[in-house]
């Protein structure tokens, strides 16, 4: 039916104005992709063959450019931080997510509208400005140059979005169900944990991907807390990593690529789930 | 069930909703309610290092705003963030707002347009920083290859060391990198338009630019409000394009310098300085801060005004 309406209009449509729709498309899918294309046939290049031929088919055989990140570099060591990291912020987000957004989506309190009012305006504001008084807050805490300092900050980031995501939800569900829990004599948490949370999955995975995201992408937070090279993650390692291989061009793309690999492919492979995670804060 | 509601809630359900509200809102209290408030109060101490002087009123304000040394790179800086906000509201917003449109027919190979302009947004802002400063090298960069192979030699620049074009590449890397979120909110904000409008608008006639200027375009105004804001907030917080491309001196001669860098480089010191000045560094935070709170939400106010119920 909505397939049917959409495509109706389109049919209507004069033919040239169709076929330069096509080519607009096309050619910015072309420029979506091409760089990214560019950067994967260079990391199977040397150096000189990257700026002979820019723009040839590599020999895929070539992996050494792989093989060196892998082996001589601090690359993994930065790649199991970002997931350390990324894995234990997102962990936290859903639990005290959920918890608050439960608690306001399903018991009826006057403290509700002030706690919803707390989280709202923790949504609103920048963390990154007040980024000065973090960094001696961590110190103090001794968290400073630790993967603990960005866990902290990416959770306080991350919580308020959360908590509305859970609790929109969460209040939808019918109490039908929690009653008649009630009545066989379950207590508060049974309930929550074994009728309501299991249901309450898909949610989790729009905040868990909404956030992932950018805290396995973040840089700025690494740059300010993390001095230690065997405790950065990967965006801020790569930065250390093309301070060290500037005129080694096959490696560098090499570097980029790895960096860049994980996540492609997991869009690629979830790339629904991902779209309505991403544009989730922005899309009603 | 009503008498369930009715009774005062028992001691043990309200220790129950305690154990799930409190932890969550002491953590955002220490993180960042605390962090915030006291964002405030630093700007006016005097600050040798990390360890924090005397209370010295408004004299770090004073500095930033009007200082003979400061203010220069203060209002360059905000300058160059207003161009990237105009020309990313234009290239980045608009031009989602028509690859949306193009999208929204679904046309021949809809699916895979609509998974390809999103593979940038995935990326991390580092990756496509340093990617972008590869393909830009004067010598070895595709970018001027391609010019030298297509015989168009004269066009070739060296990109991000020309003041000209500096700024500019790297709006353009930024658009490249983001143009794909508009576009799919756009897209969704279009999909919710009753089909029987559009279809209504071209039974009587209405051309293509006269649909998207009077009916798609003002129907789409809850969206075009979120993505205004949100770009509002990021231009003004813009940090890491320019730090990866350009470095922390907005170089060259301050020409991609904005006022992320010099937060930056105010509050944690540079290579060849490494002054830290966290009195400055709060202060140009709490302006910044107070400036992207106060236009952030006087902007919203007025787009939300042009927002139509259906």
């Amino acid at each position: 039916m909505t397939a049917l309406t959409s495509q109706a209009p389109a049919s209507r449509q004069p033919i040239s104005f169709a076929l330069l729709a096509q080519v607009i498309l096309i050619a910015n899918s072309f420029i979506m992709l091409y760089p990214v294309v560019v950067m994967v046939l260079s990391a199977f290049k040397t150096t000189g063959e990257i700026f002979e031929h820019p723009f040839a088919l590599p020999d895929f055989t070539q992996v050494g450019n792989f093989a060196k990140v892998l082996g001589e570099t601090a690359m993994p060591t930065y790649f199991i931080n970002s997931i350390l990291v990324t894995g234990t912020s997102v962990l936290l987000i859903l639990v005290l997510g959920t918890m608050a957004g439960y608690a306001v989506a399903r018991y009826e309190s006057r403290t509700n509208t002030f706690i919803l009012l707390f989280f709202l305006a923790g949504l609103m504001l920048p963390l990154k400005l007040a980024v000065i008084p973090l960094f001696i807050l961590l110190r103090d805490l001794g968290l400073l140059d630790s993967r603990w300092s960005l866990i902290v900050t990416y959770t306080a980031i991350g919580l308020p979005s959360a908590v509305f995501i859970m609790a929109g939800f969460l209040r939808t569900l019918p109490s039908e169900l929690e009653d008649a829990a009630r009545i066989d004599g379950a207590s508060e948490p049974r309930i929550m944990w074994s009728v309501m949370l299991p249901l309450a999955r898909p949610p989790m995975a729009i905040a868990a991907i909404q956030n992932a995201v950018p805290i396995w992408n973040d840089f700025f937070f690494p740059l300010v807390f993390i001095q230690t090279d065997a405790r950065k993650t990967l965006p801020q390692g790569l930065t250390t990593f093309m301070g060290e291989y500037t005129t080694d061009w096959g490696m560098l793309f090499a570097g980029l690529t790895i960096a860049a690999a994980p996540i492609t492919l997991l869009y690629i492979a979830l790339s629904r789930q991902f779209i309505q995670g991403m544009t989730a804060g922005a899309v009603k | 069930m009503l008498l369930s509601r009715k009774q005062a809630p028992s001691l043990k359900r309200q220790l129950w909703v305690a154990f799930l509200v409190v932890p969550p809102i002491v953590f955002m209290s220490l993180f960042v309610v605390y962090p915030i408030l006291s964002a405030f109060a630093y700007a006016f101490y005097d600050w040798q290092g990390l360890a924090r002087g005397e209370f010295v009123g408004l004299k770090n304000f004073r500095e930033v705003l009007f200082g003979a040394t400061m203010a220069p790179v203060v209002w360059n800086a905000f300058l160059h963030n207003v161009y990237a906000l105009v020309a990313l509201m234009i290239i980045q917003n608009g031009g989602g707002f028509l690859l949306a449109w193009l999208l929204y027919k679904e046309p021949f190979g809809f699916r895979f347009h609509r998974i390809a302009v999103f593979v940038p947004v995935v990326l991390s802002t580092i990756i496509v920083g340093f990617l972008w400063k590869l393909f830009l090298n004067p010598n070895f960069g595709v970018i001027n290859q391609a010019l030298y192979s297509l015989g168009l030699d004269s066009w070739a620049k060296p990109w991000l060391g020309d003041s000209s074009t500096a700024l500019g590449a790297l709006i353009l890397a930024n658009a490249w990198h983001f143009v794909g979120f508009p576009t799919l909110v756009y897209l969704a904000g279009m999909q919710r338009i009753p089909p029987e409008i559009i279809e209504a608008a071209r039974l009587d006639g209405t051309n293509e630019w006269q649909l998207l200027k009077n009916i798609v375009w003002p129907l789409v105004a809850p969206s075009t409000t979120i993505l205004f804001t949100l770009l509002f907030i990021g231009a003004f917080n813009w940090f890491e394009i320019p730090y990866v491309m350009v470095g922390l001196d907005g170089s060259p001669f301050g020409t991609t310098d904005v006022l992320g860098l010099v937060f930056y480089r105010t509050a944690f010191g540079n290579q060849s300085a490494s002054i830290q000045n966290f009195g400055m560094g709060s202060a140009l935070a709490t302006l910044l801060f107070l400036f992207i709170v106060v236009f952030a939400s006087m902007l919203t106010l007025w787009l939300r005004r042009r927002e139509i119920q259906f």
